[in-house]
């Protein structure tokens, strides 16, 4: 379909013009089992967004999508305005500024907390430049100021896997700070945690937000209440309300697939 | 048209209807239409002084073909033919010690005894008579009552055609009711008329006759035509294009026998290789020992040969091998539920570390059959009805490839329907797709893992019966199946039996072909090499699962 | 465990340095000195048998150190090590072949026994140049690592992992060994390359050039052992472990795991290509069943019972299996493959750390044992190793 294809090339260009993260008509199957059906959506430089729906609504497919972990079937993903993601793989993709923070903390068990920073902070990444890398002294004070944003001063030197998991949880976020993203994925944040956790978590995450455009998908509704932001509602693998958090949750279909009537 | 070695067996419907038609047809031969006055002419003509005039008369009794006619030239080559004094016929007289028992030469009818040999003229015969006799009898044999009989005359006068022998041949073509037999004949005929001086036209019809063939001696015959400069040019040509009709068609049965070998070759791979797609599919992790476990399962045969062989009368013999399938499955099954029991669960599914255990066991497992067995190779006898061959279409296909064929087939489709029909298939499944679900469901995971590996085992115990029959039984007899099986799995995807089926077959049947091409090993090689740059394309096999659960 | 393992290594302080210079030291000096200065019959006397012998064992220590590389620090298990230590031997033995010039049975200076006998008449394109040492050395490196280079970036980078990987390595090492078998490719077939005469210009008979050998392998171990150090205690190193441990979340912090792996594989493959090399010359002989699908799978085991993701550990498990090996092949062969057979078992069931976490196992209890014994000091780990 030429003329589809000159019609469209114009139309991304426009509309992605503005935005950091740009999803229109993505699709992916599994066994013919549509995970996401030609989701779209935008999400503008410096907004936080809060994506919701029930399970398998294609959350972690998404961000699968967006990171490189997954091909789309079709559909187009733009990064800031103009960068095709899909042509690129997972450490492309996280070298242009794209951090992911995953539902159940994985941090490197067998690495030290600091060593684990190490590995997040910002620099080259080839092989050759990994091997011969030496640790200079910004980057050390880079990465004491992490660990003390993420309180983990004093175990900086504990293997992460002796963590409780509030800290595993904090260590990742403390390595999405070290990688310093322009854009960050949460995926389930404050997911297990005590109340003072969710707390100290939430407050975390405002200060990681303050300058960079982020996408949470949550489930727990005071959480997304407190980010005050605005929230779209993925179902079926499809974009189903978007809006407030007020306005969507007043929106009869989300009332219908929450509530299953 | 096929011909039958072996009419039992698993061919045995087929080869039995294939043997009732020959025997009808030999029972229907119809009378001799042989004219008996010009026989008993031809045989008083023998009785004569002149050797060249005997040799007159031996040619002419040979064109005949009367079925008195080799019986009379035996006794005439053996002197043992006589004319009778007083009855001035002319017998054949065996002598027993004391007495000739005479038969009449012409009728072939009981003519008494003779004591006296003075009554007796014998009718002689010199050298020269005598070859000339054995090359008649050679086409008489045309006439034989005895099918086999014909058909190794009509081969013989093929692969030594000449003009002499075209009346015969025609009147035994006329005769033949038997397809086969009558088949060979023509192209027998052919030949000579070729070979003999007639007209070019009737020679090169000789040459269309024979171009439908594969067979060796006439695409010798005919390319010696072809390059035969005395030979005439439009004959030349005929003969030339028939020997490149053979030549095509000669490369398609090629194809064809490649192609069986190997489905053949690929059926022992499937059989190897299935119990190992169902493993690794539901546990994900890789059993080492899978190849003792087909030599288990071989070991197994032989011990159940031996108690046939020792207790039971040799009747029943071949019925071992239905004693040895199940029994093989037992003792290999049971091997593998303990060792998942024992040594697997404790690993907690970790690939790696499940790996190297088995392979310890393997060693094990090899040692102490070496110790108990002895490392020598031991000797597992086919059944009689494992044993034969059938030709199908110009190839020939030995009996227990075409068994392990369907034996590997039959326990595909056994495996099929246990996984899709039962509820443990049912579990197995379910394991395979997403295990922490499956768990988090209810399903036993535990009991599901021993009785996969279980299962697994089984199946290649059953294997080694199989592979018992067409190898021998050793110690080592699992190593050589383990990568090969490896690479099926991979090749296939893990988990899919339609994996496994397409894998081995395709696998089997590429080495065949490449076996010529390459030499055994290069095309061992060749396909290694293939593999490891398939699964850059389809890292998970042809027939992968696909889904979030399998991504990490 | 990360730093336990380091400092079980004896990575990060003077006294690990220390400890690595003496038991190189000792290993290279006192074991020719007491094979050499020694009469025979004198109680320290250390025959020559036994230099080869533990020559031979420091080879396969180094093989298992260079598995270990990818095994225990990136979590690639390969089982077609033995390959590259295969090919580092053909390259040697090609050299050694070529120094036996017109001493062999048909005394052809042009031509290896193996070829005349085939009737080839001239010397394949791919001998040329084995004449010559220095270019020899350069090939133990570079053929294995070649090899190494092509089949680990098309495994890792279609990201064949886990028990895939560890098969199509198999499946690699049984096709070079098929490939070798075959008279047509140049290497004699069967029978391998052997009767080898000198090396250097020293006659490989003699006593002193098998101590010398010895030497040089006491001294390719060091050299290997402080590369393998080098690696797995820079940033890559923990980049290797953490690809290990949890090799996708890597990608997502921006790493190249491609890289990282490939170039362990590499450096692994040539040390084991190093290591063949100079297990040649101390057997004398060469031949396709160092191929052997089996063969590359006991490397895993030596790994494996020293302790992987240990540097010392693959060394000890190395040595201390061949020496058991010896032993029971000597006095009851039968027994040997069940005894290998339970080791495999025993140690994927109960020493998952091997004979290294053993010790430090016992190490913690006596400790633990002892009141108010301080607890592991801070190791400040980056930055020492970096030192």
């Amino acid at each position: 379909m030429p003329e589809n294809a000159v019609q469209q090339a114009p139309r991304h260009d426009v509309l992605a013009a503005d935005s950091i993260l740009y999803l229109d008509g993505v699709t992916v199957s599994f066994d013919g089992f549509k995970a996401l059906n030609s989701l779209s959506f935008i999400v503008r430089p410096g907004e936080m967004r809060t994506i919701i729906g029930p399970n398998g609504a294609g959350k972690t497919t998404m961000m699968d999508v967006i990171t490189g972990k997954t091909r789309p079937d079709e559909g187009t993903v733009l990064y800031d305005g103009n960068v095709d993601l899909t042509k690129h793989d997972e450490a492309a993709i996280a070298n242009m500024g794209i951090g992911r923070k995953f539902q159940k903390p994985t941090v490197f068990e067998n690495l030290t907390v600091f060593e684990n920073l190490e590995l997040a902070l910002k620099g080259p990444r080839g092989t050759f430049a990994v091997l011969l890398a030496r640790l200079m002294g910004e980057q050390r004070d880079r990465i004491d100021a992490v660990l003390g944003t993420i309180r983990l001063t004093d175990r900086a030197h504990t293997s992460a896997g002796a963590l409780s998991h509030g800290q595993k949880q904090w260590l990742e976020i403390g390595m999405l700070f070290a990688q310093d993203p322009r854009f960050l994925m949460l995926d389930e944040p404050v997911a297990g945690m005590t109340d003072a956790e969710t707390e100290q978590t939430a407050e975390l995450l405002r200060e990681i937000a303050r300058d960079r455009s982020v996408l949470v998908v949550e489930h727990d509704m005071e959480f997304v209440r407190n980010l005050d932001c605005k929230v779209t509602v993925l179902h079926e693998g499809s974009v189903l309300a978007e809006g407030s958090l007020a306005k969507v949750q007043a929106d009869e279909r989300v009332i219908e697939v929450y509530l299953g009537r | 048209m096929s011909r039958i070695r072996s009419p039992q067996g698993l061919v045995a419907l087929v080869c039995a209807l294939l043997l009732a038609f020959v025997l009808a047809v030999a029972a229907a031969l119809p009378a001799r239409a042989a004219d008996d006055a010009a026989f008993a002419q031809a045989v008083e003509a023998l009785d004569q002084r002149s050797f060249a005039e005997k040799a007159d008369a031996v040619s002419a009794l040979a064109a005949l073909g009367h079925p008195r006619t080799a019986p009379v030239l035996e006794a005439l080559s053996a002197g043992q033919l006589f004319r009778h004094r007083g009855s001035e016929r002319i017998v054949i007289g065996a002598y027993n010690g004391n007495t000739y028992a005479l038969t009449d030469a012409v009728t072939g009818e009981d003519a008494g005894t003779e004591s006296s040999s003075r009554k007796l003229a014998k009718i002689v015969a010199n050298n020269t008579i005598r070859v000339q006799i054995e090359n008649a009898l050679g086409s008489l044999q045309l006439t034989s009552a005895d099918p086999a009989l014909r058909m190794s005359a009509a081969r013989q006068a093929l692969d030594n055609p000449s003009a002499d022998a075209i009346p015969a041949l025609s009147a035994a073509v006329e005769a033949e009711a038997d397809a086969g037999v009558k088949a060979l004949m023509e192209r027998a005929l052919a030949a000579s008329r070729l070979m003999g001086e007639g007209a070019e036209a009737e020679r090169i019809a000789a040459v269309e006759t024979l171009a439908d063939t594969t067979d060796p001696a006439i695409r010798a015959l005919l390319t010696r035509v072809a390059n035969d400069e005395a030979v005439a040019e439009p004959v030349r040509l005929a003969a030339a294009d028939a020997v490149e009709a053979i030549d095509t068609r000669l490369a398609v049965l090629g194809v064809g026998q490649d192609l069986i070998f190997g489905l053949s070759a690929g059926s022992i791979l499937l059989l190897a290789a299935i119990g190992l797609a169902i493993t690794f599919g539901v546990m994900g992790v890789i059993n080492m020992a899978h190849g003792e476990m087909i030599m288990l399962g071989a070991y197994t045969t032989f011990v159940v040969q031996q108690v046939f062989r020792a207790t039971l009368p040799p009747e029943v013999f071949g019925l071992y091998l239905l004693v040895a399938i199940p029994a093989a499955f037992m003792v290999a099954g049971a091997v593998g539920v303990a060792m998942e029991r024992g040594i697997i669960r404790f690993l907690n599914g970790r690939p790696l570390e499940t790996l190297l255990a088995t392979w310890g066991i393997s060693l094990i497992l090899q040692q102490a059959v070496r110790s108990i067995f002895g490392a020598t190779n031991r000797q597992v006898a086919n059944p009689d009805w494992m044993s034969g061959s059938v030709e199908l279409l110009g190839l020939s296909l030995t009996a227990n490839r075409i068994a392990i064929v369907l034996f590997a087939l039959a326990v595909l489709a056994g495996l099929a329907a246990y996984l899709r029909w039962s509820s443990m298939g049912l579990n197995m499944r379910a394991v395979t797709q997403n295990r922490r679900m499956a768990s988090a469901m209810g399903i036993p995971t535990g009991r599901v893992d021993a009785l996969t590996f279980g299962l697994g085992s089984g199946i290649a115990g059953v294997a080694g019966v199989a592979i018992s029959q067409v190898a021998n039984v050793s110690p080592n007899l699992g190593q050589a199946y383990i990568v090969d099986s490896f690479l099926v799995v991979v090749f296939g995807g893990v988990g899919s039996l339609w994996g496994a089926l397409a894998g081995a077959f395709s696998l089997g049947i590429v080495n065949k072909f490449l076996e010529p091409m390459a030499g055994a090993m290069l095309a061992k090689i060749l396909v290694l090499v293939f593999i490891i740059l398939f699964i850059q394309k389809r890292p998970r096999g042809l027939f992968a699962l696909r889904g979030r659960a399998f991504e990490n | 465990m990360g730093p336990i393992t380091r400092r079980l290594a004896g990575l990060e302080n003077r006294k690990g340095w220390t400890a690595v210079l003496l038991t190189v030291l000792g290993f290279a000096l006192v074991v020719p000195v007491l094979n050499m200065a020694l009469e025979p019959g004198h109680p320290l006397h250390v025959p020559t048998y036994v230099v080869q012998l533990l020559g031979k064992y420091l080879c396969y220590a180094m093989l298992a150190l260079a598995l270990d590389l990818v095994w225990g620090f990136a979590g690639a298990l390969s089982l077609g090590h033995g390959a590259f230590f295969a090919l580092g031997g053909y390259v040697m033995g090609m050299y050694l072949m070529r120094q036996i010039g017109d001493r062999g049975v048909y005394g052809n200076a042009e031509l290896p026994d193996f070829m005349v006998f085939l009737n080839w008449d001239s010397l394949p394109w791919y001998w040329m140049g084995f004449d010559s040492f220095a270019f020899t050395a350069v090939m133990v490196l570079i053929v294995p690592g070649v090899l190494a280079f092509v089949f680990g970036w098309l495994a890792f980078r279609s990201r064949i992992t886990g028990v895939y990987f560890s098969i199509i390595t198999q499946a690699m090492t049984y096709a070079l060994m098929l490939a070798f078998f075959r008279n047509e490719m140049g290497f004699g077939g069967n029978n391998g390359l052997t009767d080898f005469k000198d090396i250097l210009g020293f006659s490989m008979s003699r006593d002193s050039t098998k101590v010398g050998l010895y030497v040089a392998t006491v001294l390719m171990l060091a050299a290997a052992y402080l590369a393998a150090r080098f690696i797995v205690t820079s940033r890559l190193g923990r980049v290797l472990l953490a690809v290990r441990d949890a090799e996708s979340r890597v990608r997502f912090l921006g790493h190249s795991v491609t890289g990282a792996k490939l170039f362990a594989f590499v450096v692994s493959a040539m040390i084991a290509g190093v290591a063949g090399a100079l297990y040649v010359p101390q057997v004398g002989i060469i031949n396709p069943s160092e191929f052997s699908p089996a063969n590359s799978i006991e490397i895993a085991i030596w790994t494996a019972v020293g302790g992987r993701g240990t540097l010392f550990g693959p060394i000890l498990g190395a040595m201390s299996v061949n020496a058991a090996k010896s032993f029971f092949t000597g006095v009851a062969p039968e027994v040997w493959l069940f005894f290998l057979g339970s080791l495999f078992v025993v140690v994927t069931l109960f020493l998952p750390k091997g004979l290294v976490g053993l010790f430090g196992l016992l190490k913690r209890r006596q400790r633990r044992a002892m009141p108010k014994a301080s607890p592991t000091p801070a190791p400040k780990a980056t930055e020492e190793t970096h030192a």
